[in-house]
Parts: structure tokens; C-alpha cells; sequence
């Protein structure tokens, strides 16, 4: 949709993109990012259910972006798909639009949007910290930054994720008659979690529940190492004594344990820094694992961009957007509505064959 | 330090209460004196620092961090305590290679108790920048005194007591005895010493509870073994005196949980005259009658008892039961005998600050629960009656919550129909979810009805509930004011929560002019629009209802 309209030399961001109901629209562009009603021209930065939906017109992500909706959604999640690298720079209406990792899990990336000299990045999702599952993050420096706040409090410091699978494994150790249970996202935790387990040395199988297989398999597929897997389902109770399994969070608390010996039932997410929100859950053992960058991350981050403008998307924006404006930098926040946090639940709504019987 | 914040750590997340009590204990078998015993005296609430207070602490921070920064992040940590720890900034690599040792928990007991208040904060952050979050958030709840980790005094003495294989109740007659470190009790329960004495001339002894009973309980119950009291809306106490050495009485006041309050209320103490242990209820009593629980919540938790305190909420106590009578054990005889006693006991305080409480007569069930229905008919003081308690006759007073001796049947509460105004967050259990909500009811005419707030609550909903209303503040927030979100409340658009309350006042403080006791979320109506919620006008027929019953009682004196 090319308008033949002659642009201001300098845009201003809010001309570039927008945020409405339906998503943050681009209209010189024609598309809208991650949008959370059916669009025309849907431009997705990763797979996780809230960001990556069904029933737009055209989809433009990442290779693996685009695999993970159609293994959720199946073969005709959009009419039409066009998979962009990381790198890659495309034309689309009056705007340029090019990839960049975003380092939260496998696929996932930011997505620069320029209009003539202004260039602006939508971050969706991010973390700036190791992962040895997906592409790291990588900063891109831009006029206005668009970021997530999910973690947008100074009480999340995340510290080395390692440490935290020291802790779970010395509890397996601690606890050989018991299984433990980790509670952990479907997409991109999971996967996480046993890529440091192997990192960790620990080289016995690992269990999954049902809802974790598929995109597991995936990422297998997709070249990540997670040694040998196997399901969880039809394994005698007793020889899921001293065993570890990967489960959604939501099953963590289902009669479905039973099938376990007195488990241990861990969580990895970035909200078991906060000890009550661990214990509302029922978390024995909770695994401080996040997909999200902490405190630290999203203002070094913010700094190391150099964006005078600050944009926050969702989660904890009042601080987020507070902080922004100590630095001297024009900060607001988007109040966009439909991004859960997957960890919590909301996100993690289990798509029709994705369940314990699939 | 270490091992206490371990200890801490591992039982705040520790659901189950034998699994508490097996750290608990472990954690005395495996520790030495005295830092077990200040562990000990910890967990019970016997540690009390009189400069370090959460203002310092709140002060400390204060000087590190955004001060904005932190207020949202308390508000959604939900506890001083643990937004300190988790905010405190790092220390610098180079102080992390030649840092001391972790101090000990009595190197901070004993630090915290002999250093002065200006050297306090200072130490305080020394020791803050020593330790880990863990030993920062353990060492925060240990000066400020606010544990909340689901450990009561009662489970600390319990896990103690199994130390020697005693049962919590030998260490409880103990309990008012001993101070911390308590090394002598220690050395009882591991059999190298002998029993400590309690010298306590007026000693706390645990409470007997009730259960709530259920309209199938009546079933199986014979109204003639049971006798019959009104449940008064006070506090629940523990009076008494005994003689110390010298012959002097000594008189003392205890809380249920056998917190020594006496401080608190001067003007009972002389009342109080002889010996004995009355079980009962405080109570404001002014002109002959028991005001309501608000009236009494302004005379409680007062730092300074001022002479004009007194006097305008002159204190009562209202006598239900007797557990000692001079230096008589009473506790093993039925109540109906313990009964008798106290009226005698009372009688011979001659004391108008202290009465008997009433009983209630009746023949059958039906006559009880008339009774209950109405208790102004019956005499008593309406307002401050929450319901009725029945005693078996032949019950002896049994520490803890006995199945079948004592019952309570309150009133039954009154619901209404409101809508969701507002939410903030919650602390404690339910902290970082909008847990505390602001609820309204409808007033003024039909063309420009309005809603007006009436009371708040946080509490009644299940985990589930709390999930779905936090899911509904988040996405139907109108404005923020700080951390008070406006909550969408049309008469098409909005949350209709149904709740239920014990009682109703005529309040100034209330824009609205009334004031709830114990209002708690009965149901989420989602099926409701707003516009069908209950009117203003629904309380205050309620408010004109208790007026009139009163005025008729007046009336027949």
C-alpha cells in the first residue's frame, strides 16, 4: 500500500507505529506487529500463543516462528506465510523492516521498522542473558525503542541460571525416592531447563508430559541438544523415583502427579524471586529461570540502544517508564492489552491436541 | 546467620506442618546453644529490638534507591522485608574478597540489643552488604519481628518440645518462665538437666477453642447436656493473679495466644484482686452497656494508655470461665462445676468492672436458634452479640480445639449485592495480585444513580476467584492513582462481587456513611450486570432496623 505520499524528512515514531486495539499498527507500512485480533498483514516477532495468534490474511516471521504456529494451529493458520532470517532486510509499503534475535526463545526477534531517517524497534519479547537454545540477543541501536517490562521492577535481578539447575540437581540428589517435577513453559523453558541440565553434566533421561513433546521434538529438529527424552506417559510410578519431568505449570498442580512418587515440585520462572508469589503457587522448589531480562537487563539494554525515546509494552511499565525518564530519555507506556506473561499462566492455554493424550 | 536463614528460607515455602516441624526440629538438634535458643525465641515473637524499626529500614533503603522505584516495588513484593533484600544494591567485587564472615544470629542479638540508636543503622547495612539475599531477607524479618512465614509460636514450641519427646503443652506451662536463650530448657530436653520451674506467680495457660457447628451437628446432640452463653464481639482473654513471694498479688492480662497485654489496660489490673484465672471477654462498657467491636478496636494496640483513653472506653471484663481459683487447679473438673465456682469467684471480686456472663435458658434447639435470631429479646446487648456458644456441662477445659466440648453459632451474616470500584494490591499471602477490593452500591435517583463506596475486602474468594478478579482489574483499569486502580463500574460494564458482613455502623470517616464489621467476598456474581446490584438505601433500612430494636428495648426498662 504505497500512499505516493511525500514523508516529512523526520518522522515522528508515533507516525511510524501505532498502538490500537488490535495491536501496535504500522500503517505507512500496512501491517501490524504481533496483533491480538485477525489483521490483513500480521508481522510476528516469536511463537509464544499471545504474541503469535491465528486467522491473519499474510504472516511475515522467522522460519521457526512460522513452523511453531503451524504445529500449534496446523497447516492453515494464515492464508498466506513468508519466512524472514535474521538480517534480512524487506520492503514492505513506505517502510523498511529487518530482523534482529531477540534471544527469548528459538526464532524469536526484534524487528526494526525504518521510515525514511527514523528507525524504531520492536522488541516483542526479550532476554539478554545466555541461552543455549536460541540465537543471542543482540542489541540494535534505533531512534525509538519499543520494550517489554515484564520484569520492570528492581526487586528482579535473575542471577546465573546455572546456579538454579545446581539447585535442582542437588535436591534430586537429596531426594532419591522422590521424582521432581519442573514446572516450566511449554515453549522455549522447557527446552531451556534440559539444555542446562546437559550443560550441568546430568545425562540420565528426562521426562516429559505430554504437552511438551511436539515442540520439543522440534527443537531437536532444529539442531538443539537435549539428550535423550522420553515420555512420561505409561512409566511406572516406581521408576520415576529420582527422575526429573517437564510439565506446563498449570499441570504441576493437577491430579495428574499422582502418577508420581511424592513429588517435588519445582517452578522455573522469574517470578520465584518473589517468595510469595512461589507460595501461592504451591512451589516447593523455585528455579529463579526467566525468558525476560531482569531489572538490569532492560535498562542496560534501553541505555545500550540509544534511543532518546522509550516505549513500554506491557508488565511492569509505571517503574519501567519512571526509571527511563531519570535518564533524561521521553518514556510512556503503550497499555496494550492481551500479552499475558506465559509464566503465569495466562499464556499457557493448551491448544487443542496439544494435551496430555496427543 | 546462615543457618537460620536457611531455616527460614526452607519453611516459607514449606506447605505442610509436620514437614515444618521436622526442619524445625532438625534445625535445634543440629545447632548449638545459644544460637537455637535465640532461633527459638525468634519464632515464638519473643524478640523485640527497640531502635531497629521498619522506619530505619525504610530509611536505609531510602538512601540507595530510587525513592519511587521502591514504593512500586513494595507495593507488589508486598513485604518490607523482602523488597529491602531483593533491592539492596551489590556490593562492589573488590569488598566481596576480603568481606568477614556472615555474623552469627547471636552476634546480631546481642550487637542489636547493646548498640545505641545512632550506631544501628550503620551496623545494619554492614551487615546487609555481607550478607546474601537470603541472610538479608532473614536478618529484615528478625529485627523487624514480622516473621509471616507460617510458623506460630505454637508449632515453635511444638517442634521444640519433640526435641525431648514432650508435648507442646509441657513447654507452654513452662513457657512464662523462661527467656531467651533459653539453655535451660534446652538442657531438659535433651535430658542433661532438670525441669525448669515456672516462677511466674501469674502464668498464661492455653486456651480451650471452639468449633463452629453446622446445622447436621444438631442431629446427634441432646439439648439438656449443654449450657448456653451469648458470643460476645470483644477479645478474648485470659485474667490473672496469683501471689509472688513476698505474699504480694500479682495480677496479669493475656491474649488468647498468651501475649502479656496487661500495659495496655491499667485500669483492670486493680479489679482484678484475687487470686485465680478468669477466662473471658473484653469489653467497653459505657453506662451498663457493651459497646460494639469498633468502639473497642479504638482502645486496642495503643502505645501510650492516656488517662482520657481510659475514661472515654472504660474497660470491662466479662466472665465465661474459671481455670483457677487461688491456687486451685480447676481445669479438671466438668464446666458446669467450674461454673458455679465462677459465679462465686465473682461474686467475691465484688468489682463492677468484672460480671458473669449470662446464660441463655432454653429446652429445645428451636428455642436457641430464636434466640440467637434475636437477642435483644432476650436481654442482652444486641449489638455486641456475634452469637451463642454452647459448653457441654460436663467438658473439662482441654488446651486447643477439642472435637464435640464447646460450640459456636454466629449469626448469620448479611449479604448485599455490590460492585467493584477499586483494587490494590495485597500483602503477605496474596501480595503482587489486586487482592483488596473497594466495593459500592447504588444511590440516588434512577436517571443519575451512582455509586458510592460502602466498605473494602480481601478475603472470602478462592485462589481460583482471586486468579479470575486479578485478570478482570488488570484489563478493565480505567486510571491508576498510585497503586489504587479505578475498575471499570457501569451500569452495563463492571464486577458485581456479593458479600457478606457481620454488622453495620454509622460511620463519619465513610463517605457513605456507614461502616461493615468483617466484610468478606461471598460469591462473584459475573452473571449480574451492575446495574442490579443493591442500593444504599438496602443499609440503611439495616442501620434504622438495629436503632429501633435498641429504642424498644429502652422502652421497656
Amino acid at each position: 500500500m504505497s500512499s505516493g505520499l511525500a514523508y516529512i524528512n523526520d518522522m515522528r515514531p508515533q507516525d511510524i507505529l501505532t498502538p490500537q486495539p488490535a495491536g501496535l499498527c504500522c500503517k505507512p507500512g500496512g501491517f501490524y506487529i504481533d496483533p491480538v485480533r485477525p489483521v490483513e498483514r500480521a508481522v510476528i516477532t516469536h511463537g509464544h500463543s499471545d504474541h503469535a495468534r491465528a486467522g491473519h490474511g499474510a504472516v511475515l516471521a522467522t522460519q521457526e516462528t512460522l513452523d511453531m504456529m503451524r504445529l500449534r494451529y496446523g497447516e492453515n493458520f494464515a492464508r498466506s506465510t513468508q519466512a524472514i532470517a535474521y538480517g534480512e532486510e524487506l520492503r514492505l509499503g513506505d517502510v523498511t523492516v529487518k530482523f534482529h534475535p531477540a534471544g527469548h526463545v528459538l526464532g524469536s526477534a526484534q524487528i526494526a521498522v525504518t521510515c525514511n531517517d527514523t528507525k524504531i524497534v520492536a522488541s516483542g519479547d526479550y532476554k539478554d542473558a545466555p541461552d543455549p537454545t536460541c540465537t543471542p540477543f543482540e542489541v540494535v541501536p534505533c531512534d525509538a525503542f519499543i520494550t517489554e517490562a515484564t520484569f520492570g521492577l528492581p526487586v528482579f535481578r535473575h542471577g546465573d541460571a546455572a546456579e538454579e539447575i545446581k539447585k535442582l540437581l542437588s535436591s534430586v540428589k537429596l531426594f532419591p525416592e522422590r521424582a521432581h517435577l519442573v514446572g516450566a513453559y511449554s515453549l522455549g523453558k522447557a527446552q531451556r531447563v534440559i539444555a542446562l541440565l546437559r550443560l550441568a553434566g546430568y545425562t540420565a533421561p528426562i521426562y516429559l508430559h505430554g504437552a511438551m513433546e511436539k515442540i520439543t521434538r522440534y527443537y531437536q529438529r532444529r539442531g538443539v541438544d537435549l539428550g535423550e527424552l522420553r515420555p512420561v506417559k505409561g512409566v511406572k510410578k516406581a521408576d520415576l523415583a529420582g527422575s526429573i519431568t517437564l510439565a506446563p505449570p498449570s499441570a504441576t498442580s493437577d491430579i495428574w502427579t499422582r502418577r508420581f512418587p511424592d513429588p517435588v515440585t519445582a517452578f522455573a520462572s522469574g517470578w520465584m524471586r518473589v517468595r510469595a508469589r512461589a507460595r501461592q503457587g504451591g512451589v516447593e522448589l523455585p528455579l529463579v529461570i526467566s525468558d525476560h531480562a531482569d531489572w538490569d537487563g532492560l535498562t542496560a539494554t534501553i541505555k545500550a540502544t540509544g534511543a532518546g525515546e522509550i516505549w513500554v509494552t506491557h508488565g511492569e511499565a509505571d517503574a519501567l517508564v519512571h526509571w527511563c525518564k531519570t535518564q533524561g530519555l521521553t518514556a510512556r507506556p503503550l497499555d496494550l492489552v492481551g500479552y499475558g506473561d506465559e509464566d503465569s499462566g495466562d499464556g499457557d492455554v493448551q491448544a487443542p491436541g496439544e494435551g496430555d493424550t496427543a | 546467620m546462615n543457618r537460620f536463614a536457611e531455616l527460614l528460607d526452607r519453611l516459607a515455602y514449606e506447605p505442610g506442618r509436620n514437614n515444618k516441624l521436622r526442619l524445625i526440629t532438625n534445625y535445634f538438634r543440629t545447632v548449638e546453644d545459644p544460637d537455637r535458643g535465640y532461633a527459638l525465641a525468634a519464632l515464638t515473637g519473643a524478640l523485640s529490638f527497640k531502635h531497629a524499626k521498619p522506619g530505619l529500614i525504610r530509611d536505609l533503603i531510602a538512601e540507595r534507591t530510587d525513592p519511587a522505584l521502591f514504593a512500586l516495588s513494595y507495593d507488589y513484593v508486598g513485604d518490607l522485608s523482602e523488597t529491602v533484600a531483593l533491592m539492596w544494591p551489590k556490593k562492589s567485587d573488590e569488598r566481596l574478597h576480603n568481606n568477614p564472615p556472615p555474623p552469627t544470629l547471636t552476634e546480631v542479638v546481642t550487637t542489636l540489643r547493646t548498640l545505641g540508636k545512632t550506631e544501628i543503622p550503620k551496623q545494619l547495612s554492614r551487615w546487609l552488604d555481607d550478607l546474601d539475599e537470603t541472610g538479608r531477607w532473614a536478618l529484615l524479618k528478625l529485627v523487624t519481628g514480622a516473621m509471616r512465614i507460617g510458623v506460630s509460636a505454637r508449632l515453635a514450641k511444638t517442634a521444640v518440645a519433640a526435641l525431648g519427646g514432650k508435648d507442646a503443652h509441657d513447654v507452654e506451662l513452662l513457657w512464662p518462665g523462661l527467656t531467651p536463650p533459653y539453655p535451660d530448657l534446652f538442657a531438659w530436653l535433651e535430658g542433661r538437666g532438670d525441669k525448669p520451674v515456672n516462677r511466674n506467680p501469674a502464668p498464661f495457660r492455653p486456651v480451650m477453642l471452639a468449633h463452629a457447628i453446622e446445622d447436621t451437628d444438631f442431629a446427634s446432640l441432646v439439648p439438656a447436656d449443654y449450657i448456653a452463653e451469648w458470643k460476645w464481639d470483644g477479645i478474648r482473654v485470659q485474667a490473672v493473679s496469683g501471689r509472688d513471694p513476698q505474699g504480694h498479688v500479682v495480677s496479669r492480662l493475656y491474649s488468647r495466644t498468651g501475649e502479656d497485654i496487661s500495659k495496655s489496660f491499667p485500669d483492670l489490673l486493680p479489679s482484678l484482686h484475687l487470686p485465680g484465672a478468669i477466662d473471658g471477654e473484653l469489653l467497653v462498657l459505657r453506662e451498663g452497656r457493651v459497646q460494639s467491636f469498633n468502639v473497642l478496636q479504638q482502645r486496642l494496640n495503643r502505645k501510650v494508655v492516656s488517662p482520657k483513653l481510659i475514661k472515654d472506653f472504660p474497660i470491662h471484663l466479662r466472665a465465661y470461665d474459671l481455670l483457677a481459683d487461688a491456687e486451685t487447679d480447676l481445669r479438671e473438673l466438668p464446666f458446669a462445676e467450674r461454673r458455679e465456682r465462677l459465679q462465686a469467684f465473682v461474686a467475691n471480686l465484688g468489682d463492677p468492672r468484672v460480671d458473669l456472663s449470662p446464660t441463655i435458658a432454653f429446652d429445645r434447639w428451636a428455642a436457641l436458634a430464636a434466640a440467637r435470631r434475636d437477642p435483644a429479646s432476650a436481654g442482652a446487648d444486641a449489638e455486641a452479640v456475634e452469637g451463642v456458644m454452647l459448653k457441654r456441662r460436663d467438658a473439662l477445659y482441654l488446651p486447643g480445639r477439642p472435637k464435640g466440648q464447646w460450640w459456636k453459632w454466629k449469626r448469620d451474616p448479611h449479604i448485599i449485592d455490590a460492585v467493584l470500584m477499586y483494587a490494590q494490591r495485597g500483602h503477605g499471602k496474596r501480595s503482587s495480585y489486586y487482592s483488596d477490593y473497594t466495593f459500592g452500591v447504588w444511590s440516588g435517583d434512577d436517571g443519575n444513580a451512582q455509586l458510592v463506596p460502602v466498605g473494602k475486602a480481601y478475603f472470602g474468594f478462592t485462589d481460583e476467584e482471586l486468579l479470575q478478579i486479578d485478570r478482570f482489574v488488570r484489563r478493565n483499569t480505567t486510571e491508576k492513582f498510585g497503586p489504587v486502580r479505578h475498575v471499570v463500574h457501569e451500569p452495563d460494564q463492571g464486577l458485581v462481587l456479593e458479600v457478606a458482613f457481620e454488622g453495620l455502623q454509622r460511620s463519619t470517616r465513610h463517605k457513605s456513611g456507614v461502616a461493615m464489621r468483617f466484610p468478606r467476598i461471598n460469591r462473584l456474581r459475573w452473571d449480574k450486570p451492575p446495574r442490579e446490584a443493591d442500593r444504599l438505601e438496602t443499609l440503611e433500612r439495616l442501620l434504622k432496623g438495629a436503632a429501633s430494636s435498641e429504642a424498644a428495648e429502652d422502652g421497656a426498662h
